[in-house]
Formats: structure tokens, C-alpha cells, sequence
């Protein structure tokens, strides 16, 4: 399974890119497989300031919903439009078109405790 | 997974794994719920064929001279109607309001009867026929023996029909015959699904289970045939408005709030038949319904049905995104006011009250 060397993960199955005090955030590959297929991906926090381990949308699939979690505390500044109309995005292209918002960081240090590729790839196994 | 120690496993398990299945626990059994995708496997279904390996089912054998009588009280539809090689749609009424299981009726002659019912409700199901079998019917539990494949979709009989002499296209929906398929003889061939797609569904011993599987998929392979899990087969019937035992109905629900006044008949005693009658007369107070979803969400079982103002007046009991009609559909329960197709009623998700209308069933 892909979980790209340049990103950060958390046990809760989303990917972390950081760029500077901006983080772009979506869910794992592994996390796409065990939902299935992806037709709904909701998120109304645009706008808002969260803390870190906060529910900042949730992602349905045909068979289970599943809350997202915010990896890092800060403002969400974006979604990814994208999704509204082509949810299976997330599951054809994880980390690219189906990222799913972007965070102006508070706390850019939360970023160390997140999971280096090889640590969550022990876990997603 | 440590579950998997405690779950039945179906013969064809491994070949499940080895075929790409999601395994997942379901009614006790360690079953594939996906191969390639629940999308693909359900297009594959309603517009072409797809063989899902149902073998959780239970099968009971019933033979007897008093088998008609047993059957007449224990269930609530008409078995006096079968004839040899008819399948009847049936439910076993319990005796507090609310409906033990739902089964298919096969006879095979007057004095025996093949019963299938669902996996979760198996023993339960025996106990409770067990305990009207007042006239010595003599009951043999086939479950753990026998295996079943649903071979379903429009080419499902083109697939078949390479495999067997009998004339598939002869038999009527909800008949079966016995006889030779894929070489082997006593198959079971019955005219029957869950997928409203069309389709059969083959009876078989354990040992020969892996033999049909193969045997199938490599007939149906010039038509594109493939493997199917439980995700598939639940969209597939809610499109069709089916019931799902454990769902739509379940111990607490009547047959005729479930708009299952059709395997109803009153015109004979059942366990409990005075009871849903009355409640067929004075009009039941709440029924079961399907709704399209107008603003965007997935409406899941449990969820909420509101009028808007937050009141409830009712409760989701199967929902999902329909990969046919690319629209969110769900059934539930709603108080009778509340039940005319055209009626704006509201399922509550994460707090918000979402706008949905009745609609007739099935969905497609």
C-alpha cells in the first residue's frame, strides 16, 4: 500500500502535508479501502478554528459513515470543492484530488507528534 | 481478527479469500462483503450477472403428513396455494406482535417442504417451528450441509442454461425444479433472488460447493461474471424495496405495518393471525415506507424521522447511497399520517433535520 516518505499520519487514518504553518489533509489509502466506495464527503467547518483530535466533517460511504478528525489544531481556510462533485476522488486518488481541506496551523509543533510513513504503515498493515 | 475464531466459516471461505473477498463478520458467519467493489458488483447484478455465495442460509426439510397443518399455523401467508415445484414468500408471526423471521416456502411434494430462512434467526427459527410441531412432523436441520449460490442479474440464465438441460427459461419466478447441473444431479435450481435482477439461485451439498463456484465462473465468463459480496446484494434489494430481517422488520414489527399485508392471509389461522388482523382493520398506526433523500446526506438505520419541526415521528431502518438510481433512498417506519407517497418528512443527520419525500416502492 501507498503512504507517501513527505507526509504525516495520525491512527486515525488521515494524512497530514506540511507546508510551512499550512496543512493539507485527507484520509489514508488504507482508509478509502476499508470504507469503500466514497459518495459523500461532508464538511461545514470551513471558516472555523478547531482543536487538534476535533471532528471536522464527515466521509460516507455506500455501506458506513466515518468522522474525520483534525491531525492539528488552526483554521480550516479551505475544502477541496472538488468533492461536492466527485467524492470517489478520495478513493481513486487519496492524496492527490482527494484532499480534503487545508489548515492555517495554531500549533505547528503538534506536527512532531504526528506518525512518520513507516510508523503508520506498522499500523495500517 | 480474533472474531473470526468464534464465527462459522462457509465451505467456499478460502476461495473467498483467495478471490480478493473483504471477509466480515455477519449473523455468525465470516462472509465477503466485497470483491472488487460494492459499485462494479452491483452494476454487474442489475445489468449484466453476478454470483454471490449466500451458504449462510438455513435450509430446514419438514416431511410429513401433518407438514401442511404445521406450516399453516406457523406461518402467515397461504401454503395451501403451493403446488409441487412453487416457492411461496413467507414470514413466521410470533405470538407478541412481532415476526420471528422471514423464509421462502419450497414444496416439494404434500407431505414435504424445504424452508429457507436467515442465517442470524437459525436456531431460533428451529425452536420456534420445533414448538408448534405438535403432529410429529419430522424436521431435519440441512443448514450446516448445504450450500447456496444466487447466480443473478438478466444473463444470469444464459450463464445457467450452459450448465444444465433443464429449460430455464420455461420456469416461472418463484418455481424450482431438482435436477442435473454442472454434472452434478439433485441440484436444486429455484427461480428466486434477492436483487429484483432476475436470476437463480442453486442449492448444493457442502462438497460440492467449490466445484459449482468454479464451474459458474468459468461458464459466465464470456459474459462478464463476478463475484459478489453482502454489500452488493443490500443495495441490490433495497433498490427492490425487499425487507431485510433485522432492519425493515424484526421481533417488534407487524407484517402488515411492514406492507406485508400480500404474505398475509386471514383467510386461515396463524400464530398470532387475530391480533395482526385487528390491526389490518382499524388501520395500523405507524407503516413502512421508502423515501428519497432531497438535500444531500446518507440516511442509516436508527436515524431519526422528524417533520421538520422536531418532532419525531418515526425511524430509518435501511438506507443508502443507490448505485442504480445515483440518489440517497431509505425505508423506515413513519406514523400512518405521515405515509402517502408526496409527503415531506425530515431524517435527522448530525443534528440536522434533511428534507426527504415518500415514495411508492420499490425505488426501480
Amino acid at each position: 500500500m501507498n503512504f507517501p516518505a513527505n507526509l504525516k499520519y495520525t491512527e486515525d487514518h488521515e494524512w497530514v502535508k506540511v507546508e510551512g504553518d499550512l496543512a493539507t489533509i485527507g484520509i489514508t489509502e488504507f482508509a478509502q479501502g476499508e470504507l469503500g466506495d466514497i459518495v459523500f464527503v461532508e464538511i461545514e467547518t470551513v471558516g472555523q478554528s478547531l482543536n487538534a483530535h476535533e471532528i471536522f466533517g464527515t466521509v460516507e460511504a455506500v455501506k458506513t459513515v466515518s468522522d474525520l478528525f483534525l491531525p492539528v489544531s488552526g483554521e480550516i481556510i479551505e475544502k477541496n470543492e472538488g468533492l461536492d462533485n466527485d467524492p470517489q476522488n478520495v478513493n481513486e486518488d487519496p492524496y492527490g484530488k482527494g484532499w480534503m481541506i487545508k489548515v492555517k496551523m495554531s500549533n505547528p509543533s503538534e506536527v512532531d507528534a504526528l506518525l512518520s510513513a513507516d510508523d503508520y504503515a506498522a499500523i495500517a498493515g | 481478527m480474533s472474531d473470526s475464531q468464534t464465527l462459522k466459516l462457509v465451505p467456499l471461505n478460502d476461495v473467498h479469500i483467495a478471490a480478493g473477498g473483504k471477509m466480515v463478520p455477519f449473523a455468525g458467519f465470516n462472509m465477503p462483503v466485497q470483491y472488487s467493489g460494492l459499485m462494479p458488483e452491483h452494476h454487474a447484478v442489475r445489468n449484466n450477472v453476478g454470483m454471490f455465495d449466500v451458504s449462510h442460509m438455513g435450509e430446514f426439510r419438514l416431511k410429513g403428513p401433518g407438514v401442511l397443518d404445521l406450516l399453516q399455523r406457523v406461518t402467515s401467508n397461504d401454503v395451501s396455494k403451493l403446488t409441487d415445484g412453487k416457492v411461496q414468500y413467507s414470514c413466521l408471526p410470533n405470538d407478541t406482535g412481532g415476526i420471528v423471521d422471514d423464509l421462502l416456502v419450497y414444496r416439494f411434494n404434500e407431505n414435504e417442504y424445504y424452508l429457507v430462512v436467515n442465517a442470524g434467526n437459525i436456531d431460533k427459527d428451529w425452536v420456534w417451528i420445533s414448538k408448534h410441531n405438535t403432529g410429529g412432523v419430522e424436521m431435519l436441520n440441512m443448514s450446516d450441509g448445504m450450500s447456496l449460490l444466487a447466480v443473478q442479474g438478466p444473463n444470469a440464465i444464459k450463464v445457467l442454461q450452459k450448465l444444465t438441460d433443464v429449460n430455464l427459461s420455461e420456469m416461472e419466478y418463484y418455481t424450482f425444479k431438482t435436477g442435473m447441473m454442472a454434472g452434478k444431479d439433485h441440484t436444486i435450481i429455484s427461480n428466486t433472488g434477492y436483487t429484483g435482477a432476475g436470476g437463480f439461485e442453486i442449492y448444493m451439498m457442502n462438497e460440492d460447493a467449490e466445484h459449482f463456484w468454479n464451474t459458474i465462473l468459468e461458464a459466465g465468463k464470456e459474459f462478464g461474471i463476478i463475484a459478489c459480496g453482502l454489500g452488493a446484494r443490500d443495495t441490490l434489494r433495497l433498490e427492490k424495496g425487499f425487507c431485510l430481517y433485522g432492519h425493515d422488520i424484526d421481533d417488534e414489527t407487524s407484517p402488515i405495518e411492514a406492507g406485508l399485508g400480500w404474505i398475509t392471509k386471514f383467510e386461515k389461522e396463524f400464530t398470532n393471525s387475530a391480533y395482526h388482523k385487528a390491526i389490518k382493520e382499524n388501520k395500523p398506526s405507524k407503516k413502512l415506507v421508502g423515501f428519497d433523500l432531497i438535500e444531500r446526506g446518507i440516511p442509516r438505520q436508527y436515524y431519526k424521522i422528524t417533520d421538520g419541526k422536531g418532532n419525531e415521528i418515526g425511524e430509518v431502518t435501511s438506507g443508502t447511497q443507490s448505485p442504480s438510481l445515483n440518489k440517497a433512498i431509505g425505508m423506515g417506519y413513519v406514523k400512518s399520517e405521515y405515509s402517502k407517497p408526496g409527503t415531506e418528512i425530515f431524517i435527522e443527520i448530525r443534528g440536522k433535520e434533511l428534507k426527504a419525500e415518500v415514495v411508492k416502492l420499490p425505488f426501480l
